[in-house]
C-alpha cells in the first residue's frame, strides 16, 4: 500500500517496525502536496524545510532507541496556532505578514513527541465560517467533489487529510469547525471538553467556546493525537486540572449496556431525510453491539444559534480589538493620524465575515444594550447547558447527525451569512455547554459524506471515541477514499 | 429593533472599523438580518436563571507573583509595522 494510504495508526506501526523512515514519508507526502494541493487550495503555508529537518531528528531519535507513537508521524497545523518562525496567518490579510514568535503549547507538544510538521493548513478567516470561504488565500475544495465546499472553519484539515494529503490535523471548534468539516468530508474529528486541551498560543475567536482537538481517518488515529495533545497548562487559565483518560485504552470496551439518546429536537424540520436515515442506520448498528436506545428532548436547542450568535460575537469583537496595526500585522498606507490608522488597518486586514461580526459583537456589548444581549445570551447558555446535564442522566451519549444537509456548492451560501449560520444547529450546542462531542463518517448521499455527532458528559472524551472506534469495527465508511486521490 | 445608519455609524466607530460611504447600506441590512436571527432570544423567559459565563463556573487560577518572562523586546519588534530605537512608531498624537 502506498505511504499516503496509510492511517495515523499504520504509519505508527510501519515506523516502529522500520518499513520506511519519517524522512522518506515526510518527502513523499511533499511531493504530493506540491503535485494534488493546486486543486484544493488546503495550505497555507508549507514548511518543507521545517518538516524534513524535524523528520531527521524523529529518525535520530529512533535510531537511539526512542520509541513514542508519534515519533516521526506527519501533521499540519490549522494556521490559527502560532508556529515560531512561520507565518500563522489565521487566514487573514492582517496576519499575513505574522510570523509568531513563539509556539502554541499545542505546537509544542505535538513537535516535543516528535510529530513532523508539514505546514499551515487553510481556514476560514480568524475562524469565523463554516465553508472555509471567508480565507483570505481563498476557499478550499472538498476531495469529494471540488465544486462544494469542504465545511470550515477548519476546511484545510479535514480537505488535505480527506486527499490523503497527510494522516492527521489539528483544527479548532468554536461553534462546530471541526465536527462541521469531518462530517462532509468523511472524517473523524473531535471536540474536547472546553478547557481540555491548552488554547495557549491558539490565536482566540470566542474564548469561553473555543478548543482544540484533532481530525484524522478513524477514532483510534484521534486517540492517539487527542492523547498528546491535552492535558493541563499553567499557561491557559481556563486550562482543566483534571487528569487525563487512557485513551487508546478506551477505545476497545465493549459496547453493552451502553445508553444512546436521540434529541427529537435534533431530527427535526430542516433536517435532509437521508441524513437522518443515515443517522439511525448508524443506531442500528450500535443496538447490534448491546447499546440501548431512548429518545430524549433537549427543550431549548431552538435557541441556541441566537445564543451563540450573541456570545461568539461579543467574545470575538473584545479579542480582535488587539489587531490594531500597532505592534503587529496588518498597517495601512500614510496614516493620517492614530484614529485613521486603527480604522482603516482594521478596514482593510479584516474581511467581510469578520467585521459583521465584530460589528455584530460591538453592538451587544454597548451601553445600554449589554442585558438586553450579552446577559441574556448567558442565561439561555445555562438553559442548553441544563438540558445536558438533564439529559445525562438517563443516557450515556447522545447521538444526531453532524450537519442537517451534506457540502453545498461553493459560493450558495456565501450572500446569506443567516443561511450559514443555521447550518451549525447540531453543533453549537455542545461549544454553548463545555461538554465533548465527535463527528464520525456514517454513510453518502449523492456520493457526499455523511457524519454523525456523538455527545458525552464533561472529561469523557474517552468515551466518545469508545463507540466510534467500536463503531468503525464494523462498518468500513471511514474507508472510504474520495476517487482521484 | 432596526438599526438606521447613524447606529452602524456609531458602531463601527465603537469597532473602529473605517466603513465607506457606499457600503453603509449593505451593511446595515446585513445586520439587521443578523439581529433579526438573534431578537428571537428575547422571547426566552430566562427569570431567576443565573448567566454562564464558564461553561464548568471555573473561577481564575491565581499564581505566585513571580517573574516567568524574559524581555524579548527584539523578537517582539521584529514583526512591527515600525519601529525606531525600541519603541513602536504611530503617527503623532499630540501637536
Amino acid at each position: 500500500m502506498d505511504m499516503h494510504q496509510l492511517s495515523l495508526t499504520d504509519i505508527s506501526r510501519a515506523l516502529a517496525a522500520k518499513e520506511f523512515s519519517a524522512s522518506e514519508l515526510s518527502s513523499h507526502l511533499l511531493a504530493r502536496i506540491k503535485a494534488l494541493d493546486p486543486q484544493l487550495n488546503s495550505f497555507i503555508s508549507v514548511t518543507e524545510e521545517l518538516a524534513l529537518s524535524q523528520a531527521k531528528a524523529a529518525d535520530a531519535r529512533r535510531a537511539n532507541g526512542e520509541t513514542g507513537a508519534l515519533l516521526g508521524a506527519p501533521i499540519a497545523h490549522k494556521d490559527l496556532f502560532c508556529t515560531q518562525g512561520v507565518r500563522t496567518s489565521c487566514g487573514s490579510k492582517m496576519l499575513d505578514n505574522f510570523k509568531a514568535p513563539y509556539n502554541a503549547t499545542v505546537v509544542e507538544k505535538l513537535a516535543g513527541v516528535g510529530c513532523v510538521t508539514l505546514g499551515k493548513l487553510n481556514m476560514d478567516e480568524f475562524a469565523m465560517g463554516s465553508s472555509n470561504e471567508s480565507s483570505y488565500y481563498g476557499a478550499v475544495k472538498n476531495p469529494w467533489d471540488l465544486t462544494r465546499v469542504p465545511g470550515g472553519s477548519s476546511g484545510g484539515s479535514a480537505a488535505a487529510v480527506a486527499a490523503r494529503l497527510l494522516p492527521a490535523a489539528t483544527g479548532t471548534d468554536t461553534g462546530g469547525s471541526i465536527r462541521q468539516p469531518a462530517a462532509l468530508t468523511n472524517l473523524t474529528g473531535i471536540k474536547p471538553t472546553y478547557g481540555r486541551v491548552s488554547r495557549w498560543g491558539m490565536i482566540a475567536y470566542a474564548s469561553s467556546l473555543d478548543q482544540a482537538g484533532p481530525l484524522a481517518r478513524n477514532a483510534e488515529d484521534c486517540a492517539l493525537l487527542l492523547q498528546a495533545m491535552a492535558g493541563f497548562d499553567p499557561k491557559d487559565s481556563t486550562s482543566l486540572e483534571q487528569p487525563l483518560d487512557d485513551y487508546l485504552a478506551a477505545l476497545n470496551l465493549p459496547l453493552k449496556g451502553l445508553r444512546i439518546g436521540l434529541p427529537k429536537e435534533y431530527f427535526a424540520a430542516g433536517l435532509d431525510g437521508r441524513i437522518a436515515a443515515a443517522t439511525l442506520a448508524v443506531v442500528e448498528e450500535l443496538k447490534k453491539l448491546g447499546a440501548t436506545v431512548k429518545d430524549i428532548s433537549l427543550p431549548n436547542t431552538q435557541h441556541a444559534i441566537a445564543a451563540y450568535y450573541v456570545i461568539a460575537p461579543a467574545e470575538a469583537s473584545s479579542n480582535l480589538s488587539r489587531f490594531d496595526g500597532v505592534r503587529f500585522g496588518y498597517r495601512c498606507e500614510n496614516p493620517q493620524n492614530l484614529e485613521d490608522l486603527y480604522k482603516r488597518s482594521r478596514a482593510e486586514g479584516f474581511g467581510d465575515e469578520v467585521k459583521r461580526r465584530i460589528l455584530v459583537g460591538a453592538y451587544a456589548l454597548s451601553a445600554g444594550y449589554y442585558d438586553a444581549y450579552y446577559l441574556q445570551a448567558q442565561k439561555i447558555r445555562r438553559l442548553i447547558k441544563n438540558d445536558f446535564v438533564a439529559a445525562f442522566q438517563e443516557v450515556d451519549v447522545i447521538l444526531s447527525p453532524t450537519t442537517p444537509n451534506p457540502a453545498w456548492k461553493l459560493g450558495e451560501k456565501n450572500n446569506d451569512p443567516v443561511a450559514q449560520y443555521l447550518e451549525d444547529i447540531y453543533t453549537i450546542t455542545a461549544n454553548l455547554a463545555g461538554i465533548p462531542g465527535l463527528s464520525m463518517p456514517a454513510g453518502f448521499v449523492d456520493g457526499l459524506p455523511v457524519g454523525v455527532q456523538l455527545l458525552a458528559p464533561y472529561f469523557q472524551e474517552g468515551r466518545l471515541l469508545n463507540v466510534a472506534h467500536q463503531y468503525q469495527q464494523v462498518t468500513a465508511w471511514h474507508t472510504q477514499a474520495p476517487s482521484g486521490f | 429593533m432596526a438599526l438606521e445608519r447613524c447606529d452602524v455609524e456609531k458602531i463601527a466607530h465603537l469597532a473602529r472599523i473605517g466603513l465607506n460611504e457606499a457600503d453603509i447600506p449593505r451593511t446595515t441590512a446585513t445586520l439587521n438580518n443578523i439581529l433579526g436571527l438573534i431578537d428571537a432570544m428575547q422571547a426566552v423567559d430566562t427569570t431567576g436563571i443565573e448567566p454562564l459565563a464558564h461553561p464548568l463556573e471555573a473561577t481564575q487560577r491565581l499564581r505566585a507573583d513571580q517573574v516567568t518572562e524574559t524581555n524579548q523586546r527584539e523578537v517582539y519588534q521584529a514583526i512591527a509595522p515600525a519601529v525606531e530605537a525600541g519603541l513602536f512608531l504611530v503617527p503623532k498624537v499630540i501637536e
